[in-house]
């Protein structure tokens, strides 16, 4: 079966160890994890992970059920790059005279719609949100010009469906009354 | 009035002012209805086993002679009690001593609460003497864990404890307590748990599913139920025999199902997976309609999945959902407890009878019977068999004993032919493969039906890798009785190096100690059979005596476990010799 990108999102209680718990379910299977992020949610106490993995659509079935079994897991969901919102963002450090020096790095900052995060006599940072693609062209384009650091976040998403949480934290408030 | 007081004395229990943290795990316990634990003291545990001294009239601590015992004999206990298991150790070594019965309660979905010291909270991280990362090292193999570094947070996590081990799919949770946690003084109040927002243990049944599942089942023409452990945790085996008798299906067993049905069970048919019987494997794939009752189709049931029960329509019934649709696709899933989806089901199945898919069971029974089970029962051959060990154990027992095994060819002998009456009756290690495990989980068996005889078989690999729990069999005057289907081999992985590697015995005959002579040492009455004639006799000795005993049964060396699905072969390529 082919593999496909799948973004899975979890939704969490905010617990030490858990994402020790939830990696393992991985490692369990010998899965390479492209990318991982954790976050608040829009829900107080609720935790989100974002966890981008190559793998078949059958496999991903099981993966999520395997987190949702977990006990402090609230809920965990899988989605194509077509269902889901998602971008990632990247840090780029230059020496500075490069700045001032080479005018063509205007002009590349300018294209690439990043910003200039801080100048510094040494140093200056730029930053650029978008598809893995974009941050990815802008760091070959920046690289001619000496490239001190570079780094690139984990994929955030959100979904184009809705997610329910807080109709399932409601019901078990309202069960257990 | 009488009420009253009764619920004003549990509440004085439940709740004390500036108690140690110690006190309070006690306290939790007690709640609980944990009034016996397993364990094994160290620094880092000690504050709670200065409790255990005090409170030794409420809560009987037994002292195993290894971390590893105490986990299976925690096992054990919930195993044959039903209720939560529990097992004490210190940090570090003790911790990491528990890991393998953790894991293997884990694999087999037995409750069990595990405590394990840890060094003080200040020193977390710092590589401190017993220092080990409990949480991280416990992580993969347990429901759930945590650890508490304030005495304040013991009786919320104690009672989510309790209720995550026992709701839903059973499992094993880790508690790790800091040495300063249980020092620490603090207002106890206990609530036990009924719900945890991320957690929901028992899905909803779906109704639609259950009237598709009795449609299925009303034109099913060759239907089969495989049940397994799920019947025995869901306290589901009334239901479960009404649904077999009222459908007149055919019903077989995965071996943690075993005794969830009698085995003299007019539709008890036998069980399946890689030694199990004839008929059961070789018509799985031949059957119309498999019903999976509370089984999760473990690779050493199913062999090659590719092959497996392909013709049929398959029905789950099912707890967890992460194993619905894991290995085998179901046509139809009752996702919830079985206990509620067979009471639902059993409303809408009809009577009814399968003369000439019966037959067909019938059939392949007497070719099972002739080629395999008559020499193992009535062998021709001077050497002793471990089937006819099995059978006098029967005899003895009337199928009333706890049978408790170990792991490998005993074992597959064992669950072949041990004789159960009533349910929770076969322990034994499952999913995992534990040796070892056999000694201690009969400690914790027995101690979990104190009126039933509990016989532990084991062969004489996995009897050495956990002897030293004799001492405890020994200290607590526990009346288990031991026998040891000796053959002076590794005889499970020397059938296959037979049968695989060219009988090439790579380290699998082990030179043996005087069994005997050991027993005997911690003052256990002890004997061993050499002969034919000496065994039925030596047996009704054994089961008659009221104290511990140890029966070493000195049997053929290289005989071999068949009926034998090699791994990885069908189900339909099941070999009888």
């Amino acid at each position: 079966m082919e593999q496909k990108i799948f973004t899975i999102s979890v939704y969490t209680e905010n617990n030490v160890g858990l994402l020790n718990r939830i990696s393992a379910i991985f490692l369990k299977r010998h899965i390479n994890i492209e990318s991982f992020s954790t976050s608040q949610s829009e829900i107080k106490d609720v935790f989100r992970f974002v966890i981008v993995v190559k793998m078949t659509a059958e496999k991903v079935v099981k993966i999520v059920k395997q987190i949702e079994k977990q006990v402090d897991v609230i809920r965990a969901f899988y989605h194509t790059d077509e269902e889901t919102i998602f971008q990632e963002n990247a840090l780029y450090k230059v020496k500075s005279s490069a700045l001032f020096e080479e005018r063509q790095i205007q002009n590349i900052i300018k294209e690439s719609h990043s910003n200039i995060v801080t100048v510094s006599p040494e140093f200056f940072v730029i930053e650029k949100t978008g598809f893995r693609n974009e941050t990815e062209q802008l760091r070959k384009d920046l690289e001619p010009y000496g490239l001190l650091q570079f780094v690139r976040s984990g994929r955030i998403s959100v979904t184009k469906a809705k997610m329910g949480i807080s109709e399932i934290l409601n019901t078990f408030k309202n069960n257990n009354k | 009035m009488e009420t009253n007081t009764n619920e004003k004395l549990k509440k004085a229990a439940s709740e004390a002012l500036n108690i140690s943290g110690a006190e309070a795990v006690i306290r939790c316990l007690l709640a609980e209805g944990a009034n016996l634990v397993y364990g094994y003291p160290g620094g880092a545990i000690m504050p709670i086993y200065d409790e255990l001294y005090k409170f030794q009239d409420e809560l009987h601590h037994v002292l195993t002679r290894h971390e590893q015992g105490a986990t299976h004999a925690a096992q054990g206990f919930a195993r044959t009690s039903g209720k939560v298991g529990v097992a004490l150790a210190t940090s570090g070594p003790g911790a990491t001593n528990l890991v393998t019965g953790i894991a293997d309660a884990q694999i087999d979905s037995t409750p069990m609460v595990c405590i394990t010291g840890q060094v003080a909270s200040h020193l977390l991280g710092s590589d401190a003497f017993q220092e080990t990362d409990i949480i991280g090292i416990s992580t993969p193999v347990t429901k759930w864990n945590y650890q508490i570094t304030k005495a304040s947070e013991i009786p919320e996590i104690m009672a989510k404890a309790f209720y995550i081990a026992r709701s839903g799919r059973p499992g094993p949770v880790l508690i790790d307590i800091t040495k300063d946690a249980q020092f620490e003084k603090f207002d106890f109040a206990y609530q036990k748990c009924d719900g945890i927002r991320s957690y929901q243990p028992y899905p909803t049944l779906v109704m639609d599913a259950v009237d598709e599942a009795a449609t299925l089942i009303a034109q099913a023409k060759k239907p089969l139920i495989v049940w397994g452990q799920g019947v025995i945790l869901g306290k589901a085996e009334e239901e479960f025999k009404t649904f077999v008798e009222k459908s007149g299906i055919p019903a077989v067993w995965t071996i943690l199902g075993l005794s969830a049905l009698p085995t003299d069970h007019p539709s008890n048919r036998g069980m399946v997976g890689m030694h199990g019987n004839y008929a059961p494997n070789l018509l799985t794939n031949e059957c119309d309609l498999l019903i999976a009752v509370g089984m999760r189709f473990d690779d050493r049931v199913t062999g090659d999945l590719t092959t497996y029960a392909k013709q049929a329509k398959i029905i789950h019934l099912e707890l967890d959902p992460a194993e619905v649709n894991k290995n085998v696709l179901a046509d139809v899933v009752l996702l919830a407890d079985c206990k509620i989806s067979l009471k639902a089901l059993n409303d809408r199945v009809e009577e009814k009878t399968y003369p000439q898919w019966l037959q067909r069971f019938d059939e392949l029974d007497a070719i099972e019977h002739e080629k395999v089970i008559h020499s193992d029962l009535n062998p021709s051959k001077t050497g002793l068999t471990m089937g006819e060990a099995i059978a006098m154990i029967n005899k003895h027992s009337n199928g009333d004993a706890v049978i408790v095994t170990d792991v490998g060819q005993h074992q597959m002998v064992a669950c072949r032919y041990a004789k159960f009456n009533q349910s929770k009756s076969n322990v034994t290690s499952g999913g995992l493969g534990t040796m070892g495990f056999a000694l201690p989980a009969a400690i914790g068996a027995k101690m979990g039906a104190m009126d039933r005889e509990v016989v532990a078989v084991i062969g004489d690999g996995g009897y050495q890798m956990t002897i030293q729990e004799l001492g405890t069999i020994f200290q607590q005057h526990l009346a288990v009785k031991i026998v040891v289907l000796n053959n002076d081999f590794l005889g499970m992985v020397r059938q296959w190096q037979q049968l695989f590697f060219d009988k090439r015995y790579a380290s699998t005959e082990m030179v043996n100690p005087d069994f005997v002579t050991i027993a005997k040492g911690f003052q256990i009455e002890a004997k061993r059979v050499k002969e034919r004639k000496d065994l039925d006799l030596a047996v009704q000795e054994m089961m008659t005596s009221k104290k511990p005993y140890f029966l070493e049964v000195c049997v053929e060396k290289e005989d071999n476990v068949f009926p034998m699905i090699a791994t990885g072969a069908s189900v339909s390529d099941i070999r009888l010799e």
